[in-house]
């Protein structure tokens, strides 16, 4: 399982892999939402919190197709399926390694972009806080869709019709945690919310996943 | 199974059989149930002292809003069997229903807007229950797009089945997800219209009518929906068969 | 017509929408089983004459 993470972590990292790309839209993003909506620093304060989010969302999103469809392409997947690991752990090691390679950058770069939106001080804890149990969900709903659509031709604007509205309860525990940080309020509820979501999800949809992973390979 | 249990009916040739004969009957009764419930409702019903009379528009929002709901509830049940028991009937009853739950919901956000217009004073607000019945599009839209991406028809129901599992519980948790987003940010419940509460009979009547009646379209519309599917599928199977021939 | 006094449009629009919106639906329902019905006797049509001649 090791040998697995540490091989998916390799070739998101090698050329042509992917990694970065998810932190170049999240930043493209950022510059973009000022130049849209003006650069009224109130404004911006505002709306940070939800632009991060949203562009976390994005860019996590932005990348799932890759997570299983090389290694249905070149026959591995197969392997893997009949591998003495169940398939469930190797959906579950993906996502971590896609979370390690796209979210954990994501939150590391956030605060950067919430300086240039004008975050109010209090929020970055907040911000890299809900980030940090957040983004795992991400991952783990997105590795559900991406096995829905492994087996498909052009899976990446299907497969965003289906993850986005699965991401509606983490975007709204997550932006909540961050807007109430902003404004001095307790932020335990939301905060916990999001944890639960983040457990649900890491331990339910590998089994999903697993299970429309066995009906593409069928 | 056998001695006339009730999943004797998933078998195809017994579900085209027994629809058939109860199709005619159901769509009449819908028929006459919604246009009598709404014609009562728009033409027979007194204004309402605050609401005038856009409280007719109620006639088509509850039982809307109804079916949408239920209609999933009903693809949750139909997927559910599917994966448990693989009745082929089932997951084409689940396929059948989603466009027909879709259209509920878009009439139920229609309806709802027109309303809100005068009432509300706008169009849309980001009302929590709003807010819930647009991301339950969103699901329907979701696996409407699956069922009709994938070719393979066992591989689809598979994989719209479990989507719907999934769905459901993501549904769920959004709804309160909303609830719970709309409180942290303004005070909104007290703008949502609640039927049932003290409503005059005047106005329970009709409505229990047009709730009878979208149900019973509802069914129509699935039955009718589901024998298409199967005649579908048998035809694609018929021409594979061919192609194997020659 | 009854008299819908100040919310004339909006009751009109709700009502007419809906209903095109249902007749839409029910018209698409029943013009797609046509068509599936009608491809499959063609079909079922042409199988048993090809078994038969």
């Amino acid at each position: 399982m090791i040998a697995l993470l540490l091989r998916d972590l390799r070739l998101a990292f090698r050329a042509g892999g992917g990694f970065g790309l998810g932190l170049g839209f999240f930043l493209v993003l950022a510059v973009l939402v000022p130049l849209g909506v003006g650069s009224d620093p109130r404004t911006l304060a505002l709306i940070a919190p939800g632009i991060l989010w949203i562009g976390a969302l994005l860019a996590c999103l932005l990348s799932l197709d890759r997570m299983f469809a090389l290694d249905h392409e070149d026959g591995s997947l197969d392997l893997l399926a009949t591998a003495p690991i169940p398939l469930e752990g190797v959906v579950a090691v993906k996502a971590l390694a896609h979370w390690l390679t796209t979210g954990l950058p994501l939150v590391l770069m956030a605060p950067l972009l919430g300086v240039l939106l004008n975050l109010p001080g209090a929020a970055y804890g907040w911000l890299i806080m809900s980030l940090l149990l957040g983004t795992p969900a991400l991952s783990v709903i997105g590795a559900f869709g991406a096995a829905l659509t492994v087996g498909l031709k052009r899976g990446g604007l299907l497969l965003s019709i289906l993850v986005l509205p699965l991401y509606i309860p983490t975007l709204i525990y997550g932006a909540e945690v961050v807007i109430r940080g902003a404004q001095g309020l307790d932020t335990t509820t939301p905060l916990l919310l999001l944890a639960g979501i983040t457990a649900g999800s890491a331990a339910i949809l590998p089994f999903a996943a697993a299970l429309a992973l066995r009906v593409n390979l069928r | 199974m056998s001695n006339g249990s009730l999943w004797e009916y998933a078998n195809p040739v017994k579900f085209m059989r027994l629809s058939g004969q109860v199709l005619p009957w159901v769509a009449g009764l819908a028929a006459a149930c919604v246009v009598g419930g709404l014609f009562w409702g728009f033409f027979l019903t007194p204004d309402d002292f605050r609401q005038g009379s856009t409280v007719k528009i109620i006639f088509l929002h509850v039982p809307a809003a109804l079916v949408a709901i239920n209609a999933w509830v009903m693809m949750l049940v139909a997927s559910l069997v599917w994966l448990i028991r693989r009745h082929h009937v089932a997951a084409l009853a689940a396929k059948a229903a989603a466009p027909v739950g879709a259209v509920m919901t878009v009439i139920g956000l229609f309806t709802g807007a027109v309303w809100g217009q005068p009432m509300w004073g706008t169009w849309w607000v980001w009302d929590p229950r709003l807010t819930a019945f647009l991301i339950l599009f969103l699901f329907y839209l979701g696996y409407i797009a699956l069922w009709s991406a994938i070719e393979d028809a066992e591989t689809a129901a598979d994989l719209t089945a479990v989507l719907c599992l999934v769905g459901t519980v993501f549904a769920v948790l959004s709804r309160y997800a909303a609830f719970f987003w709309s409180q942290g940010l303004h005070q909104g419940a007290s703008l949502s219209l609640q039927p049932g509460t003290r409503m005059d009979w005047a106005y329970k009547a009709p409505l229990y009518v047009c709730m009878a009646g979208f149900t019973l379209l509802f069914l129509a519309l699935l039955l009718a929906g589901t024998r298409t599917e199967i005649r579908a599928r048998r035809s694609r199977a018929l021409m594979i068969r061919e192609r194997m021939a020659a | 017509m009854p008299d819908l006094g100040a919310y004339t449009v909006e009751v009109s629009l709700a009502y007419l929408g809906s209903l095109g919106l249902l007749g839409g639906l029910t018209l698409w329902v029943w013009l797609r089983g046509r068509r599936v019905r009608a491809d499959l006797d063609l079909i079922e049509n042409r199988s048993e004459r090809n078994r038969h001649g």
